[in-house]
């Protein structure tokens, strides 16, 4: 395994999940990582589904980057991710009919996540092909946990159940959990990005947004304060 | 008649791409800093939105659905599985096509509009409008319907949350909260104000 994972391919495998995460931190993916996240089931495979397209388009993007005309780049790249992504759609299709009837357009809403063509522009037409897969793979696990942690807390909390469970014991069966209805719908899925945001943040402050507008505190005399 | 205002007021308000189904969030979100270009980005997404799902439309019904090759005596091929590569590659086409034609004989438009469209070719919306359209099953009207009134809604959509950021710079926020995180919990109490629309009935 040591020979295999150097010290760049760990990096790229490492860095994406905390410290150079895709949502938090360069805001890309988020379209789809939202809208399946109303429970952990759906949320688990798409997040396979966009780790697998991520790592394997990226691995064959880069095995071709130096084939590939400049102006036309964009088109081949869409078409391989688009190939990938109907691979993985028909794959559903036969064997988890139900999760992609739940997925319905989600699947397909894989080729323009800004994740997948972001690692094919900006990393796998500069690198050979196993650092692409694994750049891939480590951006599709960033995304993948905060989607996972999203999902936790939608499902937890908006039913009391994980992965169909029941964790916490619901009123309406005699139990002590009323489940809070705004988790399984869409504004909950907001605010808990922003909160894990701000959590990363905290933890890591390199990461805040410089000010653009700085409130001067108020000149003495003038406050209220004497 | 009445399908049509009560499907058009259901993609603009109750299922609002960008609120409700979080499609074409990068851009709504790293482009939403001024008014002005949020409102540019909103034109483009409608206008590229009213051509491209009607399009679509076209395609698929005469070209992938089920025994849709009938018309040229070719029976029982279903090439539905080839409408994601399908849609994805006509999008990119009319894009490239629309900033010809723009450069060509609108300057003025071009250079406002201009530097959105090649953005657009990757934005969820687009492709999400043209995914819905087939998952729903719609007519070519209703796909005309749905293609502007979609558009619409992205665009309204965004312009707000360029007005609400606009306001939001002089507010003191916590340092870990700055930018994205603010802007994430506000695209949400819109999403919350927008769910107000959902008891519409036509």
């Amino acid at each position: 395994m040591s020979a295999v994972l150097n010290d760049e391919t760990k990096k790229v495998l490492i860095e994406p999940l905390v410290s150079n995460n895709p949502i938090t931190l360069q805001v890309l993916g988020i379209c789809s990582a939202l809208a399946v996240t109303s429970q952990m089931s759906t949320s688990l495979i798409m997040a396979l589904a966009l780790t697998l397209v991520t790592a394997f388009s990226s691995a064959a993007i880069s095995a071709i980057r130096n084939h590939i005309p400049s102006s036309i780049r964009i088109i081949v790249q869409m078409t391989i991710i688009a190939s990938l992504v109907i691979v993985v759609d028909q794959i559903l299709k036969a064997f988890a009919y139900d999760v992609s009837k739940q997925l319905s357009v989600f699947v397909g809403l894989i080729i323009t996540n800004c994740i997948v063509m972001g690692r094919a522009e900006g990393y796998a037409m500069k690198n050979p092909p196993l650092e692409s897969f694994m750049d891939g793979i480590g951006n599709g696990l960033g995304y993948s946990l905060i989607l996972v942690i999203v999902a936790f807390f939608r499902e937890l909390f908006g039913s009391g159940k994980l992965l169909g469970n029941e964790i916490f014991h619901l009123t309406k069966d005699g139990g002590w959990y009323d489940p809070n209805g705004l988790m399984l719908l869409p504004p909950s899925a907001f605010f808990i990005i922003g909160l894990i945001i701000w959590s990363v943040r905290q933890w890591k402050p390199e990461q805040a947004e410089k000010v653009e507008f700085k409130i001067m505190p108020i000149a003495h005399g003038e406050g209220g304060h004497h | 008649m009445e399908a049509y205002i009560s499907l058009f007021v259901k993609a603009v308000f109750i299922e609002n791409l960008a609120l409700s189904f979080f499609l074409g969030m990068c851009t709504f979100i790293a482009v939403s800093k001024k008014i002005s270009t949020a409102m540019g980005l909103g034109v483009a997404v409608m206008v590229v939105q009213a051509i491209t799902v009607p399009a679509n439309n076209l395609v698929y019904h005469t070209l992938l659905k089920e025994d849709a090759l009938s018309w040229i005596g070719i029976k029982g091929v279903d090439l539905s599985f080839l409408a994601l590569l399908s849609c994805i590659g006509m999008i990119a086409a009319l894009v490239q096509i629309l900033e010809m034609i723009l450069d060509k004989f609108f300057p003025a438009l071009y250079s406002a509009l201009g530097i959105f469209l090649p953005l657009i070719t990757v934005n969820c919306a687009i492709l999400g409008g043209s995914l819905f359209m087939i998952e729903r099953d719609y007519n070519f009207g209703e796909s005309v319907t749905y293609g502007i009134g979609s558009g619409l809604g992205w665009a309204l959509a965004i312009t707000v949350m360029a007005g609400v950021r606009e306001k939001l710079k002089y507010s003191d926020i916590p340092a870990g909260l700055q930018g994205l995180g603010i802007t994430f919990i506000t695209a949400g109490l819109m999403s919350l104000g927008f769910m107000a629309f959902s008891g519409i009935q036509l």
